[in-house]
């Protein structure tokens, strides 16, 4: 019986299906059975990030309106036999979907794989409920601004109230190290202070992050960015390993000499 | 009518008048025997307006009834209504008083969008997260940080306080009153509390310690029960 994990925001923009997409590759890479499922349907991007565009067949509005069965919809991935990915519908709008239905697929994929991950649109109408009827748990995806926060701290509320949910976890993406530094983006700290949850992990702000989804590789499979290393210690969080977090401190520090140990140039 | 037991009893205080109305007489009478007893030119009308208190004893008016009677009286031209008192409560009013006098305890976070109203005083153990809003018809006391709105007092009483481990608000609200951060960014300050200040007429944020001086009776039934 698997596990399913909804990565939501509230806000657009800050990564949540770079985050789904880059957790899924790092989980598939630890040998898990992984399944991502776009529930943004209408702006499908999920399959772009992950270069699968052109594998698409039939999506999830298909299968939620019986047209298909569920595994007719599933796309594999080109890398791992181990991930799919159910796409989301470009045509369609969200009221396309119902949460029952969304709810009755991942009952379905859950028989059969071991994470389920759901990437659920912005905002917190139809589509959002769509995304988090299925999951049992919930990540929360912000970035370091403030109307990020405030956004995140909403969808937590709303989270908190949903029955049968575990207290959500959370991210903070694109983190950039000098501007907290001077003082121009909010500290790690005070975001957790603030929202009260617990950190799932941390994600440097990386010029190879758009690099690869330009190119539809998910930046998960790069052996040595500062991203990719933090997408696979959430994944291994996820596991329930405990993994410290990793310092962003680009000065010569504790990190620089582990990576020159391992050799590693940043 | 000197031989019969009056329904209506006035007398002069150092803070005007008060008719005493007996509880036996039917209402009928009262009424009438205000109206004869006003019109008996009890004051004269070059003196200044002379407050009236009523004084119900052990009966029970409805509001509709309340308003009849103080109708007469505000017909004539020098008496104002300080009060009415009345010995009776209705259960509902009994209830309601009990719901104001009360510390209504909560554990948890007040996030972005979400609200929280209490009748009585709020003492919230948690934080109010900016964008989230508090309300309390009393005092609120936040054990956490208030980075929120918090909204004391808010069907008019200005006594009220707000009192918070950590004071950052967005915008602080006792009664009508309202005090909004600053338009540049703030360090908050720990164990602060706000106040109206009655002389300048403006929300006033204080250490916490200076409450002694300045609502000596805070939380003390006495004080509440006059509140209410």
């Amino acid at each position: 019986m698997g596990e399913a994990i909804v990565i939501t925001s509230g806000k657009g923009g800050v990564g949540k299906t770079t985050t789904t997409a880059n957790v899924g590759t790092s989980l598939a890479l630890l040998g898990k059975k992984v399944c991502l499922i776009d529930t943004d349907i209408g702006l499908r991007n999920l399959d772009v990030v992950m270069g699968l565009e052109n594998r698409i067949v039939y999506d999830v509005v298909d299968v939620v309106q019986e047209r298909c069965r569920v595994k007719q919809a599933l796309v594999r991935d080109k890398r791992f036999d181990c991930l799919h990915l159910l796409p989301a519908s470009q045509t369609s709008d969200k009221s396309a979907v119902t949460p029952e239905g969304i709810q009755r697929i991942v009952a379905e994929l859950k028989q059969d794989y071991d994470y389920i991950l759901i990437d659920c649109p912005a905002g917190i109408e139809q589509g959002y409920k769509n995304a988090i009827a299925g999951a049992d748990k919930a990540v929360v995806i912000t970035t370091p601004e403030k109307s990020s926060v405030r956004d995140a701290d909403r969808i937590i509320g709303l989270l908190e109230k949903e029955e049968g949910m575990e207290s959500p976890h959370l991210i903070i993406n694109r983190i950039r190290t000098h501007m907290v530094k001077s003082g121009d983006m909010l500290d790690i700290n005070d975001i957790v202070e603030v929202l009260a949850i617990d950190l799932l992990g941390i994600v440097a702000d990386d010029d190879e992050v758009i690099k690869s989804s330009h190119h539809g590789e998910p930046v998960a499979f790069q052996p040595n960015t500062k991203a990719s290393i933090s997408y696979r210690n959430i994944a291994r969080r996820i596991l329930g390993e405990s993994v410290p977090l990793m310092s962003l401190e680009e000065d010569k520090g504790m990190m620089a000499k582990v990576k020159k140990f391992f050799g590693i140039k940043s | 009518m000197n031989n019969k037991k009056q329904a209506i009893t006035i007398k002069g205080t150092k803070d005007g008048l008060t008719f005493i109305i007996d509880e036996t007489s039917s209402l009928e009478l009262i009424m009438k025997e205000l109206e004869t007893k006003l019109s008996s030119k009890v004051v004269d009308q070059d003196q200044p307006m002379v407050k009236v208190n009523i004084d119900l004893g052990n009966r029970y008016l409805s509001n509709e009834m309340k308003e009849e009677l103080l109708e007469i009286v505000r017909n004539k031209q020098n008496l104002v209504i300080n009060e009415i008192t009345s010995n009776v409560l209705t259960k509902e009013e009994a209830q309601e008083w009990y719901e104001e006098l009360e510390i209504s305890t909560i554990t948890r976070i007040v996030r972005a969008g979400q609200k929280l109203h209490v009748k009585g005083d709020l003492l919230l153990i948690g934080d109010v997260n900016p964008g989230g809003s508090v309300s309390a018809t009393g005092n609120v006391y936040i054990l956490g940080r208030l980075n929120g709105i918090a909204h004391a007092g808010i069907d008019g009483n200005q006594e009220a306080i707000i009192a918070a481990a950590y004071m950052n608000p967005t915008q602080l609200r006792i009664s009508g009153f309202l005090s909004r951060s600053p338009d540049f960014e703030t360090e908050g300050l720990f164990m602060e509390c706000a106040y109206v200040d009655q002389k300048t007429e403006q929300i006033l944020i204080d250490r916490l310690q200076t409450l002694t001086t300045i609502r000596p009776g805070l939380g003390s039934i006495e004080r509440r029960m006059i509140n209410g």
